[in-house]
C-alpha cells in the first residue's frame, strides 16, 4: 500500500501519503500530547512509533477535537496536537465553532484528508464533492486555517502553528490509501492507563 | 415561575466543592442561572457548546489531564450524547458527571420535551449508567458528592437528573 515517500511539491496527480506525512511530523510529535481518530492515523502513527503522550480515539467519531479541547484547556501549559480526519471533523462540525470559540494557543489540529472513510471500505466523503474543510474551519472562527497538499508545506504550517499564537487547523490533503490492519497490538484501555499516567507524571 | 436561583446555587457550590474546574454546557431554560455562575467565575472554565455530544470529549480530555469536570444539559442533550458516552467514555472507562434537566415529564407544559422525558430512564439504564434524580435542595451537595465518588471510582458515568420540583419554582 505504502508507495514511499513523495517529497516536495506535488507536480502530478499524486496526493501526499499520510504515513509520509506522519512521519514528517513525528519528530515534533514527541514533544507534545497527541490525540488522533481511529483508523488509519492511529494504526500509521503506532507503526511508526508509540510513545505515552500518544492517545489513540478509536472511536466516539468526531469527538478527537473535543478531547483535544478539553486536553488543551485543562492543561494551558501542554503542547496539544489533534491528528483528526475529513470523516471525524464531518460528524462535528459544530465542534470547529467551539474552536473558534475557544481558540486555546497550545492546540494545532491537523487534518488528514483523504475524502474518504477508508476503514470501512472506502465511502467517498463530502470533501471528494467540494466540501471544503478549510474554508469550513475558517468560517467556523479558526483563527488560522489553511490547507495543504505537499509535505513540504505541511512541514511548513505545521512548525508555524506549533511555535505561533494561533490556533491552527491544517487540512493536509492526502491519498486514500492506508495501513493493511487497522486493529493493533495495543490494547485501548492500555493506552488510555498509560496516557492517563503520562499527563499526570508531566511537571505542572 | 421562574427558574430556581436558590437552587441553582446549591448546586453549583456542590459543583466547586466537588473540585470541578471545567464545565460544558449546552444551556436550557432550566439551566440559565447554573451556566451564568460558572462564566462569573473566574477560578472555573466554562465551555459553551455547539452539541452536547462534544462534552463527552471535553470531559474525557480534562479527566485525562487530571481535571475535574461536569457536563450541563438537558435530557435532549443527554440523548444526543449517546455515541460519545457508549464508544468514548464508556469504551474507555472514563468518569464522566452528567447533570441532566429532566425536561418532559410530570408537570411538563412544553409538548416537544415531552418524549425525551419519557425515555430518558430507559436509556440510562440501557446504558448501565448509575443515576439519581434530584428533587430537594437538601440532598444536592451529599448526591453530587457521591455522584462524584462513584463515577471516579468505576471510571463510568455517573447521572443526576436535575427535577422539576428542584430547578423550577411555581409561584
Amino acid at each position: 500500500m505504502d508507495r514511499g515517500g513523495l517529497k516536495g511539491s506535488a507536480m502530478s496527480d499524486e496526493k501526499m501519503q499520510r504515513l509520509e506525512a506522519l512521519k514528517a511530523l513525528y519528530p515534533r510529535l514527541e514533544n507534545c500530547v497527541v490525540v488522533t481518530i481511529m483508523g488509519a492515523v492511529a494504526a500509521e502513527l503506532q507503526s511508526i512509533g508509540h510513545r505515552p503522550n500518544f492517545f489513540y480515539l478509536q472511536h466516539a467519531m468526531g469527538l478527537a477535537s473535543s478531547v483535544g479541547l478539553g486536553i488543551a484547556l485543562a492543561r494551558p501549559e501542554l503542547r496539544v496536537v489533534v491528528l483528526d480526519g475529513d470523516g471525524s471533523v464531518l460528524m462535528n462540525l459544530g465542534g470547529l465553532t467551539t474552536f473558534g470559540r475557544y481558540r486555546p494557543r497550545n492546540l494545532v489540529h491537523v487534518v488528514f484528508d483523504n475524502e474518504s472513510l477508508l476503514s470501512v471500505g472506502g465511502f467517498p466523503t463530502a470533501t471528494s464533492t467540494g466540501s471544503d474543510l478549510a474554508a469550513i474551519a475558517a468560517a467556523a472562527g479558526v483563527p488560522s486555517s489553511l490547507q495543504v497538499s505537499s509535505l513540504a508545506e505541511l512541514e511548513s504550517a505545521f512548525a508555524a502553528a506549533l511555535d505561533g499564537e494561533k490556533m491552527t487547523t491544517i487540512v493536509a490533503k492526502v491519498a486514500a490509501e492506508g495501513p493493511k490492519q487497522f486493529v493493533t497490538g495495543l490494547g485501548l484501555l492500555e493506552n488510555r492507563f498509560e496516557f492517563a499516567r503520562y499527563l499526570k507524571g508531566l511537571a505542572k | 415561575m421562574a427558574v430556581s436561583i436558590d437552587s441553582s446555587r446549591v448546586i453549583y457550590e456542590a459543583l466547586k466543592k466537588a473540585g470541578v474546574r471545567i464545565v460544558s454546557a449546552l444551556p436550557e431554560t432550566w439551566l440559565v442561572h447554573l451556566i451564568r455562575m460558572a462564566e462569573e467565575d473566574s477560578d472555573m472554565t466554562l465551555v459553551r457548546l455547539a452539541k452536547e455530544e462534544e462534552g463527552v470529549g471535553i470531559s474525557m480530555g480534562a479527566y485525562l489531564a487530571g481535571v475535574r469536570s461536569a457536563m450541563l444539559m438537558q435530557n435532549h442533550g443527554f440523548l444526543a450524547s449517546v455515541n460519545g458516552i457508549v464508544s468514548g467514555a464508556q469504551l474507555y472507562r472514563i468518569p464522566l458527571l452528567m447533570l441532566i434537566s429532566y425536561r418532559g415529564e410530570l408537570g411538563e407544559r412544553d409538548p416537544w420535551q415531552t418524549e425525551g422525558g419519557g425515555v430518558t430512564e430507559d436509556v440510562l439504564d440501557a446504558l448501565r449508567i448509575v443515576y439519581r434524580r434530584l428533587d430537594d435542595p437538601a440532598e444536592v451537595h451529599h448526591r453530587l458528592d457521591q455522584a462524584m465518588t462513584l463515577a471516579y471510582s468505576s471510571l463510568r458515568p455517573v447521572a443526576l437528573l436535575l427535577g422539576r420540583d428542584l430547578m423550577w419554582e411555581e409561584s
